[in-house]
């Protein structure tokens, strides 16, 4: 099953409010996707350098240190605060040089995302244990995408969850399950790309990530993903600037869009939109099949 | 998370012959309860659904002459198998709404998610607005009028009954047809297997006019529409291929 969840903010009216809004949507999936759950956060842009959202096992684990020591060994400022197992480091210099220096000296951290706004948060357990993890009420930004999961086709753990970061400030959620995974995971290894689960979302945002850096624009990734993956899937992409929308040929998975001057939210199920205001005056439609919906501020 | 299916019913009350039932205070289960039991023994006929909120499986197995509205948008099946009663929703329905219907009236104020009308024996289906992916699939018997347009696969495998379409239709219109009369006014992205473009006989325009007077619909011209149907060449043994045995 899956839930997905989506909140795209069209001005800066509810910015403040982005985090307590998206909290019942998220959880209203509960029934769709009790196994874990994830979101994935735009807001807090830095300027210069990079956001890395980055994930140690153990609570207690030093990150003043590894500022330290990024800001001694890569001669460059860092700028970090701590979330639960989860820490967002600021870092004044680019994504590959921290992201090489993190695997070469301490392969224990992972890197969940990086960008410039980008944060994701993701956790085994049910969206509510999650969203008061992270504290996702108080957060701000412009959209936000999320995901619950029940798990079909890999393990119920925290790589396993969703989102999946697909590069530089995108990511994927994904609801239903494709067919040629293990074939297409072959040959993206063989071109390059890097797995870490057996799970197949992690695919397809690693196609996405494939695609990307062949020097595809996001329409025309989403495009050929629509040619090579197969099987049955809503997607919805995280971007930057907005988000995209995504079914399969088939549409055999459901998503429901709902817009007003303010906002465009998606989800699995009408449900997951009843909380947010205006919804009752919403356009409110579902997304036809192989059709890309992007929405991005310009 | 709510719970609602899993709670203990309560009875319904009504005020002047009309049941309200808060689905803010009320579970769907007391909602259903209530209406199936109108079945041994009718006493409330008019019933007025309030904050729906999406939830699915409203109003779902009604057996009995009730008058139904659902004041808001409503989840997966509302109205399903549908019998006798009148059911209108104020907003929009997800997937399946008033599928495997066997008679009454079912309308839906805004637009529908896929399968609308699955299935469905008898009755009549309004959409006013717009009707998703396979709309009628394997329709059996049911007349439905979408005022907006209908999504892909629609009416695929159906066998009889009316779908008209006020708009357009999207891929594969008429699948692997049996015998469903099917008239768009709007345009069609493609035909399914077997499914024709028909001449619109006196006796079609005739049918059109009727369904129209039946859903209500006053404003459209069954002249304007096209008729498809069945070539009939999937559904029936060919005599050619008898040697094959």
């Amino acid at each position: 099953m899956c839930g997905i969840v989506g909140l795209y903010l069209k001005n800066d009216k509810y910015e403040s409010e982005l985090g307590k809004l998206f909290t019942p949507m998220l959880i209203a999936m509960t029934e769709r996707g009790p196994d874990s759950a994830g979101f994935a956060v735009y807001g807090d842009e830095v300027e210069d350098g990079i956001k890395l959202t980055l994930r140690h096992e153990d609570e207690n684990y030093d990150w003043a240190a590894l500022a330290k020591d990024i800001e001694t060994s890569l001669n460059t400022k860092v700028n970090w605060f701590q979330n639960s197992k989860v820490a967002v480091f600021k870092v004044d210099t680019d994504a590959q040089t921290v992201e090489d220096y993190l695997e070469q000296n301490h392969d224990d951290v992972l890197v969940m995302s990086s960008g410039k706004s980008i944060e994701i948060l993701k956790e085994v357990g049910l969206p509510e244990r999650i969203v008061d993890m992270f504290k996702l009420g108080n957060m701000k930004g412009s959209h936000i995408i999320g995901h619950t999961r029940m798990a079909t086709e890999s393990a119920v753990t925290m790589a396993g969850s969703h989102p999946f970061s697909t590069g530089l400030d995108l990511c994927l959620v994904h609801n239903g399950s494709f067919s040629n995974h293990n074939r297409l995971r072959q040959e993206l290894k063989r071109e390059g790309i890097e797995f870490n689960t057996e799970n197949d979302t992690e695919v397809a945002a690693g196609y996405l990530t494939y695609r990307l850096q062949q020097g595809d624009s996001l329409n025309e990734a989403l495009e050929n993903a629509l040619k090579t993956l197969d099987g049955f899937y809503t997607l919805t992409i995280g971007t930057k600037d907005g988000f995209a929308v995504v079914r399969d040929p088939i549409a055999c998975k459901p998503a429901v869009i709902a817009e007003t001057d303010d906002y465009v939210a998606m989800a699995s199920e009408y449900q997951a939109l009843t909380t947010l205001p205006g919804i009752e005056d919403a356009k409110v439609w579902e997304p036809e099949p192989s059709k890309i919906y992007v929405w991005e501020r310009n | 998370m709510t719970t609602n299916n899993l709670a203990e019913t309560t009875a319904i009350e009504s005020v002047g012959g009309v049941a309200t039932v808060d689905l803010a205070v009320q579970t769907v289960r007391d909602l259903n309860q209530g209406l199936h039991d109108q079945h041994d023994e009718l006493s409330i006929e008019k019933w007025e659904v309030l904050n729906p909120k999406g939830h699915h499986n409203l109003a779902v197995g009604v057996d009995q002459k009730l008058k139904i509205d659902i004041h808001g948008p409503a989840g997966y099946y509302c109205a399903g198998m549908n019998k006798e009663a009148e059911i209108t929703i104020h907003g929009h329905t997800g997937q399946g709404v008033a599928e495997n219907m066997m008679s009454g009236t079912v309308r839906v104020k805004g637009n529908a998610s896929s399968s609308a009308g699955a299935t469905a024996h008898g009755g009549l289906l309004v959409i006013e607005g717009d009707a998703g992916s396979r709309c009628g699939i394997s329709m059996k018997g049911v007349d439905i009028v979408v005022k907006g347009s209908v999504g892909h696969m629609s009416c695929f495998m159906g066998q009889a009954g009316i779908l008209a379409v006020c708009g357009d239709a999207g891929d594969a219109l008429g699948d692997s047809l049996y015998e469903v009369h099917i008239y768009v006014k709007g345009s069609v992205k493609s035909l399914g297997a077997d499914c024709i473009e028909k001449e619109m006989r006196p006796e079609h325009i005739e049918e059109l006019t009727e369904l129209f007077e039946r859903a209500g619909v006053t404003d459209q011209d069954p002249r304007d529409f096209k008729r498809y149907g069945s070539a009939r060449k999937l559904y029936n043994f060919k005599v050619d291929n008898a040697g094959a045995y």
